[in-house]
């Protein structure tokens, strides 16, 4: 039989819900396959092996059921998300050691769904950074060169998929950091519509951008997952109330016959290298011969974009990071002679240096005197980049786009340079800001790196069963990338 | 995109003041270099008209739900105090205030 760790979610499901595969089996071989493949790729900070076992055994003794469509499916989730009993530090020293006492919304919902989880993936701290580098524990490898970054902040779960450690895993995208990552290691990433996936006990970052989404080996795998996690929850007043579901069902609904294309002259100009641009046009060719109209829109306030997201993202940063005073859990400086002080020395012992540019750079452009300058500014820019969105997508069905503007780079290649880094998320940040949804998927293999190209599909806000029917009929029209060799 | 930016170590100080944050001076040094930087890239938006644009604070598409304004269970005590640092058995400790 085949190696099981290599089927997709679909395959290993049904196997599953048939009891051709045990899910006691399932979880083991994924957890041989982390044994084997963790030492070259570090994607998980920590894994509970024995938790995920006995949960496996339990599963086995209930036995399939049709109602738990992840059924002895094994997960891995992105440690910002909180999973009671499984340490989670969002990659911080500051929350080293941190057990929650309740799971987050989408963490119940794979739970109740009969996923396995086997551990928490390696991030950016607090998810700032676009290539795992920043967090305070390890660096992350890309499982197809494992001298590049696998992208950011969400690296470790999507080098966790792309490893075959699981067969899905929860990441969060506040700029990209879903999307990126995905394109970076040749794995599907989906960035839901804002509202959709309870943010409830994801630990924020940029709470009007926040989402939490799925990263798998395909885009039909994409939809189950997001299938189980998308949907109401009262405990977050930004989610949505209006009905979800019908994802899986819906995949075969599009064809790329007749499909309106939408390609914005924005992204496709020399911000982009030339085996991106060449892999993405490649895919645009392969859409073409299968009947799509490529349609060209225009989003005139892309060059914005990135000081508009940045602005907004560092002042809701510096919001959130409030709560951590060092009192009621995280770390705590000894000694402290007064509150002030406890407060400024267990925030600057346990933030990494990208987490305190940001939360001051945030309170700076939220300080008297410069706020209407900077936020008040961003967010009006933010009105505009929207409006741009809306207005293009009424002339296609999905807008199309490369994800990065290049392959996975080489570790420490901009470490030093956090402007520089920023520039780099200036295609994916914009979505965020608009709140529309966003399938990353890999097209290609840059003619240059050989390593993986991602393209993003962007759809109407809450138009994910659609975007998903054509993420999955742009997949079956193209080749695929094959998987890396570990 | 302008680098005339002038962030000095004092601004830094202010920031890590309302960030309730101690830099040490290897970082203020650092980090007055890099805001420079990026607070120059920033002033991008200032040629963008944004004249009679309302600025959008929320992409939430709905109005915003309020919960009924009932009781209900929260985190228990001792649920509340698990992941604390330092506690007393039934508080959260501070240093002394008064």
């Amino acid at each position: 039989m085949t190696d099981i760790c290599s089927l997709t979610l679909d395959a290993a499901a049904e196997a599953l819900q048939k009891k051709e595969l045990g899910a006691e089996e399932v979880a083991g071989a994924c957890l041989d396959r982390i044994a084997r493949t963790e030492p070259k790729i570090s994607a998980l900070l920590r894994t509970d092996g024995e938790k995920a076992r006995a949960r496996a055994r339990e599963l086995d003794k209930i036995g399939p059921d049709p109602s738990m469509p992840l059924f002895g499916v094994p997960v891995t989730i992105k440690d910002a998300i909180c999973t009671r009993g499984l340490a989670t530090t969002a990659a911080s020293r500051m929350l080293e050691g941190f057990n929650p006492v309740f799971d987050a919304f989408a963490v119940e919902k794979l739970r109740a769904a009969g996923a396995v989880i086997l551990g928490k993936t390696n991030m950016d701290e607090f998810a700032m950074g676009s290539t795992t580098e920043n967090s305070a524990f390890q660096i992350t490898r890309n499982p197809w060169n494992t001298d590049k970054v696998p992208g950011g902040s969400s690296g470790g779960s999507a080098a966790s998929v792309t490893a075959g450690q699981c067969f899905a895993s929860l990441g969060s995208d506040t700029g990209g950091s879903i999307r990126q990552p995905a394109s970076l290691c040749g794995c599907v990433g989906l960035k839901p519509t804002y509202g959709r996936v309870s943010r409830y006990g994801l630990i924020a970052y940029g709470s009007s951008l926040d989402q939490i989404g799925p990263l798998t080996r395909s885009v039909a795998d994409c939809a189950r997952v997001f299938e189980v996690i998308a949907g109401h929850d009262r405990r977050d007043a930004t989610s949505d109330p209006r009905p979800a579901g019908g994802y899986v069902a819906a995949l075969d609904g599009k064809t790329l016959g007749g499909a309106r294309l939408g390609l914005p002259k924005e992204f496709f100009g020399e911000g982009a290298s030339v085996e991106v641009r060449a892999a993405c046009a490649a895919a645009l060719r392969a859409a073409e011969s299968l009947g799509a109209e490529l349609v060209e829109v225009s989003l005139p306030h892309t060059g914005a974009a990135v000081a508009t997201y940045y602005i907004i993202a560092m002042a809701e940063a510096s919001s959130n990071l409030a709560r951590f005073d060092g009192v009621r859990y995280g770390r705590r400086a000894e000694g402290a002679r007064n509150l002030e002080e406890l407060y400024a020395r267990s925030r600057s012992e346990g933030f990494g240096a990208e987490v305190k540019r940001r939360i001051m750079l945030g309170a700076y452009v939220l300080s008297a005197g410069y706020y209407d300058a900077y936020y008040r500014k961003a967010a009006q820019v933010r009105r505009l980049i929207r409006d741009e969105y809306l207005a293009a997508l009424e002339r296609c069905d999905v807008i199309c786009a490369p994800v990065s503007p290049e392959t996975a780079w080489d570790v420490g290649t901009h470490s030093a340079d956090p402007l520089r880094m920023y520039l780099m998320d200036a295609y994916t940040l914009s979505l965020n800001l608009a709140g529309l949804p966003g399938l990353a998927l890999p097209v290609g293999k840059g003619a240059e790196s050989g390593m993986p190209v991602g393209m993003q599909l962007v759809g109407r806000a809450f138009g994910e069963a659609e975007l998903l029917a054509y993420g999955h009929a742009l997949e079956r029209a193209l080749p695929g990338i094959g998987v890396p060799a570990l | 995109m302008s680098d005339q930016k002038a962030v000095s170590r004092e601004d830094v100080l202010k920031m890590a003041g309302l960030s309730r944050l101690q830099p040490t001076g290897e970082e203020r040094e650092l980090f007055a270099r890099q805001f420079r930087d990026i607070l120059g890239y920033m002033d991008i938006l200032a040629a963008v008209d944004t004249e009679g644009v309302e600025p959008l604070y929320s992409v939430a598409l709905h109005g915003g739900i309020l919960r009924d304004d009932a009781a209900a269970a929260g985190l228990s005590r001792e649920e509340a105090l698990a992941n604390a640092p330092l506690r007393n058995g039934e508080c959260f400790v501070v240093p002394r205030i008064v």
